[in-house]
């Protein structure tokens, strides 16, 4: 046992090396990234574990899968729009008899700190019928992470671990546990538990809605869904979830008595205590982060009708985070008073850094183009999405990982032309090379720059998976005619030449591909100060 | 005891540094800690926010609610006019008297003090020239901690045993710059 100071997504990956872990795979994503950070870090200092970023979050899983096959613990990271990446294989796996330990780990972004949007990955979890646990501090993080190895063992299923930001970047003290050892290697024994023909997953599905039941009676007895009954209060009852049980709980002194209360943090749902709950109250009260996901089945869950509040009425906002301050109307308490308002102050967004390469090919594309009436640039997820901003104002649409290539090639081929998309090194190789493999089977008239920054920077310079050195060589591959594959340096020196590279490629009426390389500004000066560090 | 705290700055400022020193210090005189700070989008240049909450009970909430907070410490002086809405009737203010301007809508400085000097409890600190006297300009961050010594809930040798802990891997100049930095804020 010892006291450590742990960050959520840290307090998960030390649950997970304490709970025997043999392999971490996953793709950076703000909030989830400190968690491979962590592991990978134990690996190579340790050698004791395999831990390594992956193309994206499907390929992750599925390495993930295939540990599991072997026997031994694997987990496997992404923030929540990850998981829609990674859902074909997380839901079928769902149908697989499980052999070693699988958690999957889901960092949620309620109020889009960092993210396109607010997906609650609760439902996710759900559709898969997979069991999900959702701590509300890091002890609970170190502590769940184990758990849900042993119940992935047990049930032979796939376990989710839903965080959502709040708690995957704070910090506080973790008391450690027990350290168990790694399994040994043993392969799945039946294959046919393993293979998903339609007449094998036929009976696999039936055995997984089995397990589904067996998981909804764990529920029931979880120390994680604790019920709290005040039989002398009957005005009304609190169900919490998440984030949503700490700004309750921090409420409560103000509240002349103390509700009855059901906190879930332990899911599929249990149905009877929630019912219990709605027999001892006239109104409940529900606060949890994310989706209505619980309000919304209350309905269906309850035979009597019961007042209920929450986001779906507004009580609660359905928006953005919870915090102390939120959910105090739907708790009958009045706003605290401040020493003083907030008047409006100007912003400071996010910006290119000062000598950002990204700044240097924008404007590039900007000149390049500037001779056209009408064009259009879509942007894809990545520092470079910062070049929708003024003074740049370079980019047309930002949608998902690898997104803008396929929607330059539709918005050319419905004659939208010229199309230009730009994607980062690290997004392209996760979800942009299927989408030029689309545009060289059409040779689609349009021009991909790949913003090559050598890094993923976006979410604090994690290596890309493969080094800058071998993209030409893999766009090339992929099918592009190597005559319209052009590399170009993006400094302020070479804006001229730039510009008539990309014009040229441009006015081409077929498929080109830029590769606009120069290392990530932050990477360099951290490479600087490594450098004379060492000096 | 309870003592809520928001820090604040712009991105590269050393506010996380700053937020981790009180908090090793608070765990060094034995009161429980809970830090929380947002990633990402904000480290470019934008707006940088950590909740840090000290207490000699458990503490349920990460954030720190509206009207509560004992202290807010800034790196920047219009950052703090961002927050003020979380300081309790009875709160402090301890901030750099030096603006970052990195947007072209930053207000007049003048009209920032004055709206900051209207503020029951407040210090504004010129970090910068004293950073520089302590020997380097980039320890702003040590002389802000310094400052706000006098009102933290933790003792000057606890924070100083923290700040050697944070820089024991940079040698001994940079830690006794540091502590001067510190030093010269306390003062």
């Amino acid at each position: 046992m010892a006291e450590k100071v742990l960050l959520g997504d840290e307090a998960v990956a030390l649950g997970a090396i304490h709970s025997g872990l043999s392999n971490g795979y996953g793709y950076p994503g703000t909030p989830s990234s400190e968690i491979m950070e962590y592991l990978i870090k134990y690996s190579q200092k340790t050698g004791n574990i395999h831990a390594s970023w992956c193309s994206n979050e499907k390929t992750a899983y599925e390495d993930a899968i295939g540990v599991s096959l072997a026997g031994k613990r694997a987990i496997v990271t992404m923030k929540h729009v990850g998981l829609n990446v990674a859902a074909d294989p997380f839901i079928n796996s769902a149908l697989l008899k499980i052999n070693g330990g699988l958690v999957i780990v889901v960092a949620d972004d309620p109020g889009m700190h960092s993210s396109q949007d607010e997906q609650d990955s609760r439902f996710f979890a759900d559709f898969a019928k997979v069991p999900c646990f959702e701590p509300v501090n890091q002890q609970e993080a170190y502590e769940m992470t184990g758990e849900a190895f042993e119940v992935s063992e047990k049930y032979h299923v796939p376990v989710m671990i839903r965080l959502v930001t709040r708690l995957a970047h704070s910090r506080a003290v973790v008391v450690t546990g027990k350290e168990k050892e790694q399994n040994r290697m043993k392969k799945a024994e039946d294959k046919k538990t393993w293979m998903l023909l339609p007449a094998l997953a036929r009976k696999q599905w039936v055995t997984l809605l089995g397990k589904y039941k067996e998981f909804k009676k764990d529920s029931e007895s979880s120390l994680h869904n604790p019920l709290y009954i005040n039989p002398d209060f009957k005005k009304y009852g609190i169900i919490t979830s998440g984030l949503g049980k700490n700004y309750y709980l921090e409420n409560i002194p103000e509240l002349s008595v103390k509700p009855s209360h059901l906190h879930v943090g332990f899911y599929p749902y249990p149905e009877e205590k929630i019912k219990r709950l709605a027999e001892n109250v006239e109104k409940i009260i529900v606060i949890e982060e994310g989706y209505p996901f619980l309000e919304e089945r209350l309905r269906g869950i309850l035979k009597q009708p019961v007042e209920i509040e929450g986001k779906i009425d507004g009580k609660v906002p359905q928006t953005g985070e919870l915090n102390p301050d939120n959910i105090r109307p739907a708790l009958g308490l009045p706003v605290r008073k401040t020493l003083a308002e907030v008047e409006a102050l100007p912003g400071r967004p996010p910006q290119l850094c000062q000598g950002c390469p990204h700044i240097d090919s924008y404007n590039a594309i900007k000149g390049a183009l500037a001779s056209y009436s009408e064009s259009v640039v879509t942007s894809d997820i990545g520092c470079y999405a910062l070049g929708a901003l003024p003074p740049y104002s370079a980019i047309e649409s930002i949608i998902c990982m690898g997104a803008s290539v396929g929607t330059a090639k539709g918005a050319a081929e419905a004659g939208l032309k010229p199309a230009v998309a730009v994607i980062g090194d690290s997004t392209f190789y996760h979800s942009g090379m299927t989408a030029l493999v689309d545009a060289v089977a059409a040779n689609t008239p349009m021009t991909l720059v790949i913003l090559d920054n050598c890094i993923v920077a976006m979410t604090g310079g994690q290596e890309t998976v493969v080094p800058s050195s071998r993209l030409f060589s893999v766009v090339k591959g992929l099918g592009v005619d190597p005559a319209h594959i052009k590399t170009i340096i993006p400094l302020k020196k070479n804006h001229e030449e730039n510009t008539a590279v990309l014009k040229e490629e441009i006015a081409y009426e077929g498929l080109s591909v830029i590769l606009s390389v120069r290392e990530c500004i932050e990477e360099t000066k951290r490479q600087l100060k490594k450098g004379k560090a060492n000096k | 005891m309870k003592f809520d705290i928001i820090l604040a700055g712009v991105g590269g400022q050393g506010v996380l540094s700053l937020a981790a020193i009180i908090a090793t210090g608070a765990m060094k005189d034995n009161l429980k800690v809970r830090q929380s700070e947002v990633h990402g989008m904000a480290q470019r240049g934008g707006e940088v926010l950590s909740h840090l909450r000290i207490s000699d009970s458990e503490i349920s909430s990460d954030l720190v609610a509206k009207g509560t907070a004992s202290l807010i410490i800034s790196m920047e002086p219009l950052e703090v006019l961002r927050y003020v809405d979380f300081l309790s009737p009875d709160g402090f203010i301890v901030t750099a008297s030096e603006p970052f301007i990195n947007i072209p809508d930053y207000p007049d400085i003048e009209i920032i003090y004055g709206k900051i000097k209207k503020l029951k409890n407040h210090k504004i600190i010129k970090s910068l020239e004293l950073a520089k006297k302590a020997g380097s300009s980039r320890a702003a961050n040590m002389v802000i901690i310094g400052a706000a010594s006098s009102v933290l809930p933790v003792s000057s040798s606890s924070l100083k045993a923290a700040v050697e802990e944070l820089f024991s891997s940079k040698g001994k100049d940079i830690i006794d710059v540091n502590l001067k930095a510190f030093e010269l804020g306390a003062e």
